[in-house]
C-alpha cells in the first residue's frame, strides 16, 4: 500500500508555469498571462496588465474639460466616440445643460456606428483567433466605409474629438446622411454573409460552444456588463434601463444569450449589430433640423463668423480656449452602454476649470478578471478563444 | 429540423460547402483595394493632418502670436515666443510644434482666431529621424505655402459648419 502511493507520487507531474504574451498576436494587445499548465490544460490563468498604462486619469486632472476630451478617444480606440459620450454626459450632468435635439440624434447615430465598428472588429478577429481568416478580411472593408463616415464628420478616422460638452462639434456635412442611409440599407446583407461563414460552421462551433462558460451568478459576481452579461442570459442594457440622449425614443431589442459560452456571446454581438443598424436608420430618418450645440457661450465656443464680428463672442472664445469653463462643485457617476459593456466616468468637480478627480470604469477590466475562472480546465487554445470573445482592448484596461 | 435532415446536412458538409460557395462568389466582386502610393482614399475637407502656418494673399503671415493654440494644446506640443517686429506689428519669433507629442485633436485650429495654424490635408510626412519631426516656424510656413490652395478650398467648403 505504501509502495503504491509512492509510485503514484512519482508519476505526478508538477504544473508547468508558462508565459503568454505580451507580444502574442492572439493576446489582442499587450496582455501578459502567467499560466499554470497541467500538460495542455490550464489550471490557473493570471493576467498581468499595465503595459499600456499612460496615466490618463491623472493627466485629466491637469487639463481643462475641453482638453481632457481627446484622451477618451484613446481608451477604447476601437469605438472612440462611445467613450467621449460618457465624459460629455458626465460634464453636462454637473453643469445641468441639455443638448439640442439634433445634437442628441447625431450622438446616438455615431455611438451606434461605434458599436457596429467594435463588434465587427471583435467578431472577425475572434474568428481569426479560432482559425477563420476570411471574415477579418471582409470585415475590414466594411469598417473602412464607417471610418470614412467618421472622417467626414470630424476629420479623423479614429481619434474623433467630436462629442463635446453641450453637443457635437460640427453639424454633419451635406450628403453624409444619405451615404450613411445607403450603408445601413446594404450592411445587413453583409452580416448575413458573415453568418453564413461562421454561425453554422462546425469548426467555429467546435471551438466556441461550451467554451468559457460564465453562469448568470458568475457574471453578476464578477461585474460583467454588456455582451458578456447578456450572453449569460441577463437582459440588462443601460440604453433601456437608464436611457440617455434620445435612446428612450428609439425602438430596439436587447438580444440575450442562453448558454453564457463564447458562442452565445458571438450570437449576441451579431444581433446587436443588426439592432444598431436599425437605431442608425431611425436616427437618420427622424433627425430634426436645428442646432447641434447648446447656444450657451459660457460652455460652447461661439461660431467663427460670430467670433470675428462680435467683441463679446471674441472674449468668450479666448476665455474658453485658455481658462476653460468652470464646472460647479459636485460629483457624478455617469455610465453609457459602450459596445464592450458599461463604460462609466466618475467625475469630481471642484468649481475649477479642471476636474478634481476622474475615475474611469472600463468594462474590459472587469471582464479580464473573469478570465481565470472561465479558462480553468480548458485547453490552452481555448483560452485564446475566450480572450477573443471577451473583447478586451488594452487602451481602456490599462488606461 | 428533423433529425434526418440534420444528419444529412452534417454528412454532406452542408455549411462548409455553403461557406466556400460564398467565398467563391466574392472572388468575382469588384476589388476594393487601392494601389496605395499611386492611388489614395478620399479625404474630407475636415481632415486633420499635418500642420501648416498660413499667409494672407499679400504674403504677410497670418499668425499674430496670441498664443491661444499654445494654451489650448492638450499635449503641450506647441511653443511660441513673440515680440514686436520693426514695423510695430506683433509677430512670433519662434513657433515650434513637436509633431511627436501632437495628438491631432484639432483644438489648435479651432482656437486660432485668424485661421493661421491649420491641420492640413497632408498625411504623408513620416520621417527617418525623430529630429525631423520637431517642426519650426520655417517648416510650418513652408507647409502653408505648399498646401495653401487645398487648405483654402477645404476651409471654404467647410465654412458654413464652422
Amino acid at each position: 500500500m505504501l509502495e503504491l502511493t509512492k509510485k503514484e507520487d512519482n508519476n505526478k507531474i508538477d504544473t508547468y508555469t508558462m508565459n503568454f504574451g505580451p507580444q502574442h498576436p492572439a493576446a489582442h494587445g499587450v496582455l501578459r498571462l502567467i499560466m499554470e499548465m497541467d500538460g495542455e490544460v490550464v489550471e490557473r490563468c493570471d493576467p498581468h496588465i499595465g503595459l499600456l498604462h499612460r496615466g490618463t486619469e491623472k493627466l485629466i486632472e491637469y487639463k481643462t474639460y475641453m482638453q481632457a476630451l481627446p484622451y477618451f478617444d484613446r481608451l477604447d480606440y476601437v469605438a472612440p466616440m462611445n467613450q467621449e459620450h460618457a465624459f460629455a454626459l458626465s460634464i453636462e450632468k454637473l453643469l445641468g445643460i441639455t443638448v439640442p435635439r439634433r445634437g442628441q440624434y447625431i450622438r446616438v447615430l455615431f455611438a451606434e456606428m461605434g458599436r457596429v465598428l467594435n463588434h465587427l472588429l471583435n467578431i472577425t478577429t475572434f474568428a481569426l483567433d479560432v482559425g477563420a481568416i476570411t471574415p477579418a478580411l471582409w470585415g475590414f472593408e466594411q469598417r473602412e466605409i464607417m471610418m470614412e463616415f467618421s472622417e467626414r464628420v470630424c476629420g479623423a478616422r479614429l481619434h474623433a474629438n467630436y462629442f463635446r460638452t453641450g453637443g457635437v462639434h460640427q453639424d454633419m456635412p451635406d450628403g453624409l446622411a444619405d451615404d450613411m442611409m445607403e450603408f445601413c440599407e446594404s450592411f445587413p446583407e453583409f452580416i448575413d454573409d458573415l453568418e453564413t461563414l461562421l454561425t453554422e460552421n462546425r469548426i467555429f462551433k467546435q471551438r466556441t460552444v461550451d467554451i468559457g462558460v460564465a453562469t448568470k451568478e458568475q457574471a453578476y459576481d464578477w461585474g460583467f456588463t454588456g455582451p458578456m452579461l447578456r450572453g449569460s442570459g441577463v437582459a440588462w442594457d443601460l440604453r433601456k434601463s437608464q436611457p440617455y440622449d434620445v435612446y428612450s425614443e428609439m425602438e430596439f431589442d436587447i438580444p440575450v444569450g442562453l448558454t453564457g459560452d463564447c458562442y452565445a456571446r458571438y450570437l449576441v454581438r451579431m444581433e446587436e449589430m443588426r439592432q444598431s443598424i436599425n437605431i442608425m436608420k431611425q436616427c437618420l430618418c427622424d433627425m430634426p433640423e436645428g442646432a447641434v450645440m447648446v447656444e450657451n457661450n459660457k460652455v460652447a465656443p461661439p461660431s467663427r463668423a460670430e467670433m470675428k464680428s462680435s467683441m463679446e463672442a471674441m472674449i468668450h472664445h479666448f476665455k474658453l480656449h485658455t481658462e476653460g469653463y468652470h464646472v460647479p462643485k459636485g460629483e457624478t457617476y455617469t455610465a453609457v452602454e459602450a459596445p464592450k459593456g458599461e463604460f462609466g466616468v466618475f467625475l469630481v468637480a471642484d468649481d475649477s476649470p479642471n476636474p478634481y478627480r476622474c475615475h474611469i470604469r472600463a468594462p474590459g477590466f472587469a471582464h479580464l478578471q473573469g478570465l481565470d475562472f472561465m479558462s480553468k480546465g480548458h485547453m490552452l487554445a481555448d483560452t485564446v478563444a475566450i480572450i477573443g470573445s471577451m473583447d478586451v482592448v488594452f487602451g481602456e484596461i490599462d488606461r | 429540423m428533423s433529425i434526418i435532415a440534420r444528419t444529412l446536412k452534417g454528412f454532406l458538409l452542408f455549411e462548409i460547402v455553403k461557406g466556400f460557395s460564398l467565398t467563391f462568389k466574392y472572388m468575382f466582386k469588384p476589388k476594393v483595394t487601392i494601389n496605395y502610393p499611386f492611388e489614395k482614399g478620399p479625404i474630407s475637407p475636415r481632415f486633420r493632418g499635418e500642420h501648416a502656418l498660413r499667409r494672407y494673399p499679400n504674403g504677410e503671415e497670418r499668425c499674430i502670436a496670441c498664443k491661444l493654440c499654445e494654451a489650448v494644446c492638450p499635449a503641450l506640443a506647441i511653443t511660441i515666443e513673440a515680440e514686436p517686429r520693426d514695423d510695430g506689428s506683433r509677430r512670433t519669433t519662434k513657433y515650434d510644434i513637436d509633431m511627436t507629442k501632437c495628438i491631432y485633436c484639432g483644438l489648435c485650429q479651432e482656437a486660432c482666431p485668424v485661421d493661421a495654424i491649420v491641420e492640413g490635408p497632408n498625411f504623408e510626412f513620416a520621417t527617418e529621424t525623430r529630429e525631423e519631426l520637431y517642426y519650426d516656424k520655417d517648416k510650418l510656413l513652408e507647409n502653408g505655402d505648399r498646401w495653401e490652395a487645398q487648405i483654402a478650398a477645404n476651409l471654404k467648403a467647410d465654412e458654413k459648419y464652422r
